[in-house]
């Protein structure tokens, strides 16, 4: 996608020859990562961005003290997946937390991310700024996307580490019993762990795209970001009804929490495939709506 | 098809430039010629065009038809290349409210491929000093007033040497001594060689600032040139002071001056009191001491008699209309 950038008509990586222009023309551009440098920036200095992350993070800390608090509840086969085998070892927690984030606080605060990235710049006024240097427009939407892919790792990791670290302070640590049967040790537990959150970051692109494209459309953020949020909502909600099963594989969310295969011995690679093939076409299919709006957008904020 | 073109010498030309909203023309067909090294008035009342105009110029904004040439180049063919060398204040200034000043220009420097990066914090700090901003460098924009805002905004059209300058309304929200000092930095500017664009509704502020100047109204481009072109462009008024105001009209008039239809036709009772008759000059050629010659062979007793041009404010009224009444 970064290359794709040389392609644009125009673009400021064509090298100019005319010589009556050499000492006119600037000289040989930067590489660009200046600007990508500096959204991650302002990125994680916005203090809403680490709001997010610290409410992401007390999931897991909220549910390992309640667990701490009455194990006995944790056993009796009510509430999320793995629940009840936190008490046996704290590496539970982190998969707890994240199936409980992934239908709603996930999706939540990508959808404030993705949708803020081009309607935030026009609301602020600060797009035709960055326009005007010139930022380019391919290129700022390659940067925001790959911020908004960057805010999905941090998210994920966040409730993963944070579920690893309250899991091994209230709780044993030990060998981890898989889906199979089999027993790994931690170490090979931990790996698991980050796999899963790969799983669930791939999970988010596709979505991380939709925001994008929804973010090209208007100048105000809010709007944006509930859009995005309405529609992660919406095709969870679409993937229960069993009428509409031809659909279900086409959902974004489909494979959302797919990532068991990962806890089985040997690792099945399946669904892992099936859902970054799935998140690949959602981004093409919105990356190419985004960048035929915003290409030719009129900047009137 | 070749990017310079000997029309070089103009910093920004447009040809036919036109914008439409559905079916109301914002900008309806402006051919602007704006020569290098001029301090050049974009005046006009609000919502006369010249924001859109701005923004098809750098490209933010597609043109319905027309071309754009800036600094000899085709906009927005030629953008990546054309707008590094432009400074832009675009319709007020924007920054992130939770970034310090420093850091606001720090960011969008970072969107510019050809600001080299060695030398960013230094060229930061320059802008910074130039507008006079230095102390609230490191405070929060969010604690800004408008008119460290609109300073802070001028700044970021600063950070690298720029051949030309766009500022769309650079003194709103500034008190008069804020003003003062744009002007100031614009007139710097200007003797380094850089070419400035300014936009206004205040005629007083082109008059004091500016070499050259375009007049909007309603989208339409309707004068254009030097501001001493422009003063002249009017008719010149002439006034007489006399008891012998009817013999003075009369020759006035045989003279192919316009009378002003105010004063009284009669003569006044008083055979000696003093009036004044004025009229408008339509033909230039004529000298005012031939005029008064004229009068004095005519018997008229000439007390007072003043020619003065018409004022740009003036002028300008007649071209965009009075008060709130804008054309729409």
């Amino acid at each position: 996608m970064m290359s794709g950038e040389a392609t644009v008509p125009g673009d400021a990586a064509v090298p100019v020859t005319a010589p009556g222009e050499a000492t006119e023309a600037p000289p040989r551009p930067a590489s660009g990562l200046a600007l990508m440098a500096s959204e991650l920036t302002v990125l994680y200095r916005r203090r809403r961005t680490w709001a997010m992350l610290a409410a992401l993070a007390a999931i897991p800390i909220l549910i390992a003290i309640a667990v701490r608090l009455r194990p006995t509840a944790a056993g009796s086969g009510r509430g999320p997946q793995f629940l009840n085998q936190i008490t046996d070892n704290g590496l539970f927690v982190a998969v707890t937390a994240l199936l409980v984030s992934i239908p709603l606080f996930l999706p939540l605060t990508i959808g404030v991310v993705a949708g803020d990235t081009i309607s935030g710049e026009a609301s602020h006024g600060t797009l035709k700024y960055l326009l005007v240097a010139p930022a380019g427009r391919v290129r700022l939407l390659v940067v925001k996307y790959v911020g908004t892919a960057v805010f999905c790792v941090t998210a994920t990791l966040t409730v993963v580490i944070a579920g690893a670290i309250i899991g091994a302070v209230l709780f044993p640590i030990g060998p981890v019993t898989l889906l199979s049967g089999d027993t790994i040790a931690v170490g090979d537990s931990l790996v698991r762990l980050l796999l899963i959150a790969g799983f669930v970051t791939v999970s988010l692109l596709g979505l991380s795209a939709i925001g994008l494209f929804i973010s090209t459309l208007t100048d105000v953020p809010v709007g944006a970001m509930a859009a995005t949020i309405v529609l992660s909502i919406a095709s969870q909600v679409l993937d229960t009804l069993p009428q509409l099963d031809w659909l279900h594989p086409w959902l974004f969310s489909h494979y959302w929490f797919g990532f068991a295969d990962l806890l089985r011995q040997p690792i099945s690679w399946t669904s892992f495939g099936d859902n970054a093939l799935l998140q690949a076409g959602y981004f093409a299919v919105f990356g190419a709506l985004a960048y035929g709006r915003f290409i030719t957008k009129d900047v009137l904020s | 098809m070749t990017a310079t073109r000997p029309s070089a010498e103009l910093a920004i030309e447009t040809l036919g430039l036109t914008k439409r909203f559905g079916a109301h023309a914002a900008v309806d067909g402006i051919d602007l010629a704006v020569p290098r090294g001029a301090i050049f008035g974009f005046l006009g009342p609000n919502g006369s065009g010249k924001t859109t105009t701005i923004r098809m110029m750098l490209g933010l904004a597609s043109a319905t038809s027309g071309d754009i040439r800036m600094l000899g180049r085709d906009m927005p063919r030629d953008l990546h290349q054309v707008l590094p060398r432009i400074g832009a204040l675009v319709e007020g200034p924007a920054f992130y409210p939770f970034l310090s000043g420093a850091a606001n220009l720090h960011r969008l420097d970072t969107a510019d491929r050809f600001a080299p990066a060695s030398t960013r914090r230094a060229r930061v700090n320059v802008a910074l000093e130039r507008v006079g901003l230095t102390h609230a460098a490191g405070k929060k924009v969010r604690a800004y007033s408008l008119g460290m805002k609109q300073r802070l905004g001028i700044a970021n059209a600063l950070l690298t040497p720029r051949e030309l300058l766009v500022l769309d309304e650079p003194t709103n929200g500034l008190d008069p001594q804020g003003t003062r000092e744009v002007r100031r930095l614009v007139r710097s500017l200007a003797e380094e060689g850089t070419t400035v664009f300014v936009s206004s509704h205040l005629l007083a502020e082109v008059e004091q600032m500016c070499t050259h100047a375009a007049v909007m109204s309603a989208g339409s481009l309707v004068a254009q040139g030097t501001l001493e072109d422009l003063r002249h462009v009017g008719e010149a008024r002439v006034s007489v002071r006399t008891p012998d105001a009817v013999i003075a009209r009369g020759l006035l008039a045989n003279l192919g001056l316009a009378l002003d239809f105010s004063g009284p036709e009669a003569q006044s009772p008083d055979p000696e009191a003093d009036e004044v008759v004025s009229a408008s000059l339509v033909d230039r050629g004529m000298a005012p001491e031939a005029i008064v010659a004229a009068l004095v062979t005519g018997g008229v007793r000439v007390r007072g008699f003043t020619m003065e041009d018409a004022s740009l404010e003036d002028r300008f009224v007649a071209l965009t209309g009075e008060g709130f009444d804008i054309a729409q």
